[in-house]
């Protein structure tokens, strides 16, 4: 009899975890050892990286059938052993537009991506060294020992890749510059920071593939002249750093890492440093602070790191995913990775798409698709199908897109033309019920906690608009208030020493320029159109849609809703503390907003 | 009380060179929930440098705190997915069930309450983490409940 080889995938990426992914698969592997299946078939249950549907999850794979299960218990794990010969179990499977979709690749979420940075991630085990070396693991870098640095820079340099972790710069021409100056040692640091509140793509790279970061910089390594390598890794990311640290272990056990790197001259040593909790860190110039043991303030940069960087030697530092695309460019070569993108943006971005978005996860893409095709045919349109307002890209130094824009292809440039900006990948998405006057807020507020106060313009800047904001989202603003933050931006953006600073305008100017009549309605009308602002909502239950349910007596937490079952409820304003769950719990659209009178 | 020879264990793991200061320090959060003074001064004279240094860090970094910390840390994220998923509300229920403001500690010495930035599960947002387990797509009128599950916990031990 011959053996087949069955794998079960667990996607036990932090999401899934979060959702119990563990006790799933250790209930799989007690069903597996139970039943005594290794006799005909070797069912291989793997704990993978995130699959990118984290809100559907736990998500379990079975291979080589490829049948995708999502929201799987613990008690499932019988009937998904059974499926294993027979018929999927129905109601583990996606159902879209009222049809069950088994494969991956009918689910559209999937079907419109393109991977190549997380082509491996929730496909195989990220602490298996073996199984990233039989998905072509380390080809690229076996390549890259048979080139020269010069032909390893040509290579990366013909791919067009730029830097993923924001500004875009392109890769090669920062490793041909470093690779210039003769003065050793030198470093390769990763910068697994991420400190954008509210993405995960490099958190999951990290967790899912870490083998294919530590490839990528080994080659930069070599490409650059680097023997020694660090990865600072954001404080709040454990799995990751987990993963990564075990990576290294067996690359060092291999003989991929070390002395002699796959049996030639070259060396290379890695090793990791918590970040302390700081967004400013991930600023190369604070990172390196960081790194050496001092505070983590960035310095003016009249010397830039390529030439005087960690402990003021030449120094290289790549995000998280620009080094995990190198792996592919070498081993495919740099015309396949140029066929992706657009003219100047070459390749994919991977886009943690999350907020009132129906499908929310991670998701990776050519550069140039548009902003719509991402949020309706891919992330499946707007939760209850409720009005889109706005998209937020780029984290606390981007900026809020309206539905004017959403047809622009997204890449480096075309949505800085426009005002705003792609950024490293988290996207925001926000409906009608999102406030872009609170947005702004919530943005500004994050950066004065973040800012290190070196500089003046940065640290005063955003008290001062700290100060406007909250008074128009709490009915204090006044006329002229919105050109004072306009000035206010202009000069942070003009004087800041460093980026953090210099960015920190984009979502008070971007929700301004897009959504002016958002903060007009605060100020003169003393009303918060989406409902959001306490101070300045009221909510009131429409008696004619009210069906009496009861389901907004539920949700409301401070006790200020009452009415007969079957009867309109009403809602006690005295009690009201506007947090808006009856909004949300309502199935009528029986809960309206009004204004509040100053 | 935090001993000495616990201490010394954390510190003496690391040379001495200034730049494992951050990474001692927080061995130190990780295994007492706060970085005692009397670490400080060990770090310090460990690793040959003014201690005015060490606090530096220790206000600087997040991930590091000066007083010490209830049994059961709350944490609720504000990253921006929970936040424009209701992530406020669930402050403004936690702070009504335990009458303290983020950043304070109940006074029988039971929860600490923190609002973090993002724990890298956003697409199940909003988000609150007790002791580190994940209260996914948590809405306000759960929070009583979650908590109430912790006190009973305790309640049990003593009794
Ligand atoms: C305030 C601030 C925060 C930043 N945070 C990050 C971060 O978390 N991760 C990251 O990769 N880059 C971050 N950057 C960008 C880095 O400074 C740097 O440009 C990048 O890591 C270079 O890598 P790349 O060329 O591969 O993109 C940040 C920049 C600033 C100004
Ligand atoms: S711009 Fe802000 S974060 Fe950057 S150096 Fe100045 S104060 Fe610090
Ligand atoms: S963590 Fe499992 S799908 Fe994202
Ligand atoms: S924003 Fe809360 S988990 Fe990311």
């Amino acid at each position: 009899m011959t053996k087949r080889t069955e794998k079960i995938l667990v996607c036990c990426g932090t999401g899934c975890i979060a959702n119990g992914a563990l006790d799933v698969a250790a209930a799989i592997e007690a069903e597996v050892a139970a039943r005594n299946l290794d006799v005909e078939v070797s069912v291989d249950v793997v704990r993978t990286g995130c699959s990118g549907e984290c809100e559907q999850g736990p998500v379990v794979r079975l291979m080589p059938r490829d049948t995708m299960y999502y929201r799987v218990k613990e008690s499932d794990a019988s009937a998904i052993i059974d499926s294993l010969e027979g018929d999927p179990v129905e109601k583990l499977l996606l159902k879209k537009d009222g049809m069950q979709v088994e494969h991956m690749d009918e689910n559209p979420f999937y079907a419109l991506q393109h991977k190549v940075v997380l082509k491996d991630v929730g496909i195989i085990d990220p602490l298996s060294l073996d199984d990233y070396i039989a998905h072509g693991g380390y080809e690229g870098l076996k390549r890259a020992l048979e080139m020269t640095p010069e032909h390893i820079i040509d290579e990366v340099d013909k791919s067009g890749l730029r830097g993923k972790g924001g500004a875009g710069f392109p890769t090669g021409r920062k490793w041909r510059t470093a690779a210039g100056y003769d003065v050793f040692p030198k470093y390769i640091v990763c910068n697994g920071d991420e400190g954008d509140p509210g993405a995960f793509m490099d958190g999951s790279t990290m967790e899912g593939s870490p083998h294919a970061v530590i490839e990528g910089m080994i080659i930069g390594a070599l490409a650059i002249g680097a023997e020694e390598g660090i990865l600072y890794i954001r404080d709040e990311y454990a799995l990751a750093r987990d993963h990564i640290q075990k990576a290294i272990d067996s690359a060092y056990e291999a003989g991929i890492l070390g002395d002699s790197i796959l049996g030639t001259s070259h060396k290379l040593h890695l090793s990791i440093v918590r970040g302390g909790g700081a967004f400013v860190c991930g600023e190369s110039t604070a990172l390196m602070a960081s790194i050496e043991g001092r505070v983590g303030e960035p310095r003016a940069k009249y010397i830039r790191s390529v030439q005087r960087g960690l402990f003021d030697h030449p120094t290289v530092l790549n995000n998280v995913e620009t080094l995990a695309s190198i792996p592919t460019i070498l081993r495919d070569g740099s015309e396949e990775y140029a066929k992706l993108g657009t003219e100047n943006s070459k390749g994919t971005k991977v886009f943690a798409m999350v907020g009132k978005v129906k499908h929310t996860g991670l998701v990776e893409v050519p550069m140039g698709t548009t902003l719509r095709t991402l949020i309706y045919d891919i992330g499946g349109g707007i939760i209850d199908d409720r009005p889109f307002k706005a998209i937020q890209t780029g984290g606390p130094s981007g900026g809020c897109i309206p539905e004017s824009l959403l047809d622009l292809p997204v890449d480096f440039d075309t949505l800085t033309e426009h005002g705003a900006m792609m950024g490293s990948g988290g996207m925001i998405v926000m409906d009608d019920r999102s406030c872009m006057v609170e947005v702004a807020r919530y943005y500004v507020d994050f950066l004065c906690e973040e800012s290190c106060g070196k500089c003046t313009p940065c640290r005063e800047g955003l008290r001062q608009m700290r100060a406007i904001l909250t008074d128009i989202c709490e009915g204090r603003g006044q006329e002229g208030d919105i050109e004072l933050l306009e000035r206010i931006c202009h000069t942070m953006e003009d004087a800041s020493l460093c980026a953090l600073g210099r960015t920190a305008a984009n979502p008070v100017l971007t929700t301004i320029k897009f959504f002016r009549d958002e903060y007009e309605a605060h100020i003169k009308e003393h009303r918060c159109p989406a409902g959001v602002c306490a101070e300045l909502t009221q909510f009131v239950i429409d008696a004619a849609a009210c069906t009496g349910c009861g389901m907004c007596m539920r949700a409301c937490p401070a006790d200020a809703i009452s009415g007969e079952k079957k009867q309109a409820h009403t809602i006690d304003p005295a009690k009201c503390i506007a947090c808006g769950s009856c909004r949300e719990a309502c199935h009528f659209s029986a809960v309206l907003t009004e204004g509040r009178s100053a | 009380m935090v001993s000495a020879e616990e201490v010394a264990r954390i510190i003496e793991a690391y040379p001495a060179d200034r730049r494992f200061a951050l990474a001692a320090m927080q061995d130190m959060q990780n295994e007492f929930n706060y970085v005692p003074e009397e670490g400080l001064e060990m770090l310090a004279e460990h690793l040959g440098c003014p201690i005015a240094q060490l606090f530096a860090m220790a206000t600087f970094y997040k991930a590091l705190s000066l007083t010490p910390k209830g049994k059961h840390i709350i944490k609720i994220c504000n990253g921006t997915a929970c936040h424009i998923r209701g992530a406020m509300n669930l402050v403004t229920g936690v702070k009504r069930e335990l009458n303290i403001e983020p950043g304070e500690t109940t006074e029988d010495g039971l929860f600490s309450v923190e609002i973090v930035n993002c724990v890298g599960s956003c697409a199940l947002a909003p988000v609150m983490l007790v002791d580190g387990i994940y209260h996914n797509k948590l809405r306000v009128e759960q929070v009583p409940g979650i908590i109430d599950s912790y006190r009973a916990k305790d309640g049990e031990q003593h009794d």
